[in-house]
C-alpha cells in the first residue's frame, strides 16, 4: 500500500503540479484544490489502471474519489482485490 | 406572458416585467437610462464598472466575496475596486503601455483578475484574458495571433509563458502579479495591487463606442483560435441582458460559475453585473457538489449563472446532497454553454425549487441573444425566444433563405447591429465576412456588421416551434463543445501530429453524459509504434499539457488509414457520424482504395 502511495504521489507531482516548489502530500486535496483540473482526472485514471491492471468504473471515479492521494490508494486497494 | 416571478421572500416583478410588452418599441438605450448614462460620459467598461459605481453612492457596497480553496476569503467593496483597478491602470502607464496595446490577463480567479481586467480598459489597453488552464501551446497561438505586448500571470502559470516568450517578439512585458517574488527570472516584474500604494486618481482612457475592448479567442473548424473582437460600446447589450435576463437587483447577490478565461467570466461574470452595482460572488477553486453548495449557503446567493455539465455533475450527485444545505436564498437561476437538456430543467425544479432557465449566445455576439426569460413559460429543453432588438431566424441549411416553416431544422442566424456583436476577428477579415449571409467579396468588418440586410450565421442548428421557442439541434460543423468549452479540431490534430508515435490524426466529438461531448483522437501511428496503455497515456498527457485539459482525447483510437477526400482532406464528418451513430451523407468525395 505505501508503495502505491509513492507510486501515485510521484505521478501526480510530476504529471499535474506547475509550480516547481509546492509541497504535495498524501493529504493534498488535488481536485477540490483546483491543482488537477476534473477532466485531468480521465488521464490519471487511464495512468492508475494501466499501472496496475485495474478497471475503475465511471461511478467511482468521482470528484472526492480522487481529491487526495489517499482516497486514490483507496480507490486502487478496492479494484486490485 | 406573466410577468411575474417566484423568489424566496415571495412573488415580485421582473426587471423585463411583460416580454411582449418589451419587443414593442424597443430601443438599446433602455441600457443607458439604467445607468443614467448621459451622453458626454465617460464610456469606458473599466471605469463604468468601478468609479461610476462610486461615484453614484456605490462605494461602501461589497463589490466581490472572494473565496478560494481552504480557508482563504477576502471581500472588496467598490471603491477597493476602484482603486486597485487604479492601480493596475497606473503600473501598466508606468510600464509603458499604450491604449491599444493587448494585454493578456493569464491567472486564477483570483481578485487581481478581476481588478487587472478592469485596469487594463481603463489605460485604453485591449484586455486579452485567456483560460488559465491552457499549455503553452495554446497560449503562444493566442499570444502571437492577438501581438500581446504584456501579459499580466502569477508564479504558478509564468513556467508556460518562459518556455514560449522568445518566440513571441511583440511580448515585451511578463507582470508576475501573486506568488514568491524572489523566484522571479531577469526581465520579469513583480507587482501586487494590494500592497502596492493606493492610486486615488488615475483618469480613464475617453473611449469611444468603438474603441476595442475586450479581445476573446474562439476555435473554429479550421485554422488555429481566432480573436473575436469586441468594443466599449458592447457595454450595453451586456448592461440590459444582464438586468432582463438575469434579473439582478440591488440586493442580490450574484454568482456567475465561469472563468473569465471564456466569454461568460467578463460580460457576465464582470461588465453587466459591476455596471450595475450589483455583488458577485467568486469561488476559485476546484468542483465538488458540496463545496459549491456550501459556498451558496454561506454567501446567501439569489443568481446563479452556471452551465450544463455543471448541473448534470450536481444532478449526478444527486437531491439528498442539495438537502444537506439551506439553498433558501436562490431565486433565479440560468445556464449558458451548451444546450441545457430537458431532464436537468425538471431535476432543478426538484431539487431547488427553481428551474434552470437556458441562455444562448456565442464568443461572438458578446451577449445573450436567445433566452428563457424569468416570468415566461418554460418549456424545458427550449433554448427560448430572441432578447427583444435581436432579430433571429433559422436560414435553410442549402439555400440560406429564411424558414417560417415550425418544426424545420434551419441555421440560426441574427441581423448585425446589437450594440455587443464582435467587430472582427483579429488579423482575419475572410473569416469574419464568411460569416455573413449575401456579404460582397470586398466588404469590410465595419460593412458588414452594419448592414442590417445581411444575416450573422452563428454556426449552431435549431428549430422553432408554432410558439417561436427556439430548440437546439446541434452545430453546424466539426467544432467540438465540451463542458461548455469550444475546442477546436485543427488545433488538436496539429498538436497530435507533433506526437513522434503519431503519423495521421482526427479529432472529433464523441458524446458524453455530463460534457455533453469530449474529445476523441482517430489516429494512424508511425512506422515502429504499436498501440499500447503507455501510448495512449503519453498521446492523453502530451496534448493536455501543450493544450488544455479540455483538448485533451478521453478516447484514442487506432486505425490503419483515416477517411479522406479525393483531394486528401480528412473526413471528420464521416467519423463523427459513425460515433454518434447517424447517417453518414453524401460520401461521393470519400477517397477509395
Amino acid at each position: 500500500m505505501d508503495e502505491i502511495k509513492d507510486v501515485v504521489l510521484e505521478y501526480v507531482i510530476d504529471e499535474y503540479v506547475e509550480e516547481d516548489d509546492m509541497e504535495v502530500t498524501f493529504d493534498t486535496p488535488l481536485i477540490s484544490s483546483g491543482l488537477v483540473d476534473s477532466f485531468s482526472m480521465v488521464s490519471l485514471k487511464a495512468f492508475l489502471e494501466k499501472k496496475y491492471d485495474i478497471s475503475i468504473p465511471d461511478a467511482d471515479a468521482t470528484p472526492e474519489a480522487f481529491d487526495t492521494v489517499n482516497s486514490i490508494v483507496g480507490i486502487v486497494e478496492k479494484h486490485k482485490s | 406572458m406573466s410577468g411575474t416571478r417566484r423568489t424566496s421572500k415571495g412573488t415580485a416583478l421582473s426587471n423585463i416585467g411583460s416580454y411582449d410588452e418589451r419587443l414593442k418599441g424597443f430601443d438599446w438605450g433602455i441600457a443607458r437610462e439604467i445607468l443614467g448614462w448621459e451622453e458626454g460620459d465617460l464610456l469606458n467598461i473599466g471605469a463604468i464598472c468601478s468609479d461610476r459605481v462610486c461615484a453614484r453612492d456605490g462605494a461602501g457596497k461589497i463589490a466581490l466575496i472572494w473565496e478560494g480553496f481552504g480557508d482563504r476569503k477576502a471581500t472588496y467593496t467598490f471603491d477597493d475596486l476602484r482603486v486597485y483597478s487604479n492601480g493596475f491602470a497606473d503600473f501598466l502607464v508606468g510600464q509603458g503601455i499604450e491604449p491599444g496595446d493587448r494585454v493578456c490577463v493569464f491567472m486564477d480567479k483570483i481578485p487581481s483578475l478581476y481588478f487587472s481586467f478592469l485596469g487594463v480598459l481603463k489605460m485604453g489597453g485591449i484586455v486579452q484574458p485567456l483560460f488559465c488552464a491552457f499549455g503553452d501551446e495554446s497560449l503562444e497561438v493566442r499570444l502571437a495571433s492577438a501581438g500581446t505586448r504584456a501579459i499580466l500571470t502569477t508564479q504558478k502559470h509564468v513556467r508556460k509563458v518562459r518556455k514560449i516568450q522568445e518566440r513571441l517578439p511583440s511580448l515585451e512585458k511578463v507582470i508576475v502579479v501573486a506568488g514568491d517574488e524572489s523566484k522571479l527570472k531577469d526581465g520579469e516584474v513583480f507587482f501586487d495591487v494590494e500592497a502596492a500604494l493606493r492610486v486615488e486618481e488615475f483618469e480613464s482612457h475617453a473611449a469611444g463606442p468603438e474603441t476595442r475592448s475586450v479581445l476573446h479567442y474562439t476555435s473554429g473548424t479550421t485554422g488555429q483560435p481566432k480573436g473575436a473582437q469586441h468594443v466599449h460600446d458592447s457595454i450595453w447589450g451586456q448592461v440590459l441582458t444582464t438586468s432582463w435576463v438575469l434579473d439582478l437587483r440591488d440586493d442580490d447577490v450574484y454568482w456567475c460559475t465561469a472563468d473569465p478565461g471564456w466569454v461568460t467570466g467578463t460580460s457576465y461574470g464582470i461588465i453587466g453585473p459591476w455596471a450595475l452595482g450589483i455583488t458577485q460572488c467568486v469561488l476559485d477553486s476546484g468542483f465538488t457538489s458540496s463545496r459549491w453548495y456550501q459556498f451558496i449557503q454561506d454567501n446567501r446567493v439569489t443568481v446563479w449563472y452556471s452551465a450544463p455539465t455543471a448541473i448534470r455533475s450536481l444532478m449526478r450527485d444527486g437531491e439528498e446532497v442539495a438537502a444537506r444545505f439551506d439553498l433558501s436564498s436562490l431565486r433565479h437561476l440560468t445556464s449558458v454553454g451548451e444546450p441545457l437538456n430537458a431532464e436537468a430543467v425538471v431535476w432543478s425544479e426538484k431539487a431547488y425549487g427553481l428551474p434552470f432557465l437556458d441562455t444562448y449566445w456565442q464568443t461572438e455576439t458578446g451577449s445573450i441573444m436567445i433566452t428563457n426569460f424569468p416570468g415566461m413559460k418554460v418549456k424545458p429543453g427550449s433554448m427560448g425566444k430572441a432578447f427583444p432588438g435581436i432579430t433571429a431566424a433559422l436560414l435553410d441549411l442549402r439555400t440560406h433563405e429564411p424558414i417560417g416553416e415550425p418544426g424545420k431544422v434551419g441555421l440560426i442566424a441574427f441581423r448585425p447591429g446589437w450594440p455587443a456583436m464582435f467587430r472582427e476577428y483579429r488579423g482575419q477579415d475572410d473569416v469574419y465576412r464568411s460569416k455573413f449571409v449575401g456579404a460582397a467579396d470586398d466588404a469590410t468588418p465595419d460593412e458588414l456588421r452594419t448592414n442590417e440586410d445581411l444575416w450573422y450565421v452563428s454556426g449552431d442548428r435549431s428549430s422553432i416551434d408554432a410558439d417561436g421557442y427556439f430548440w437546439f439541434v446541434g452545430r453546424d460543423d466539426d467544432v467540438i463543445n465540451t463542458g461548455g468549452h469550444l475546442v477546436g479540431p485543427f488545433e488538436i490534430e496539429s498538436a497530435l501530429v507533433e506526437h513522434e508515435a503519431i503519423a495521421e490524426a482526427a479529432a472529433i466529438g464523441k458524446p458524453d453524459a455530463v460534457n455533453m461531448e469530449v474529445v476523441k483522437a482517430v489516429v494512424t501511428l508511425n512506422p515502429g509504434f504499436e498501440p499500447s496503455g503507455d501510448l495512449e497515456l503519453s498521446i492523453m498527457n502530451f496534448i493536455r499539457k501543450r493544450l488544455s485539459p479540455l483538448a485533451m482525447p478521453q478516447e484514442i483510437e487506432y486505425v490503419e488509414k483515416l477517411p479522406k477526400t479525393r483531394s486528401g482532406k480528412i473526413l471528420r464528418r464521416y467519423l463523427r457520424a459513425l460515433e454518434w451513430g447517424e447517417e453518414v451523407g453524401d460520401l461521393s468525395t470519400l477517397e477509395h482504395d
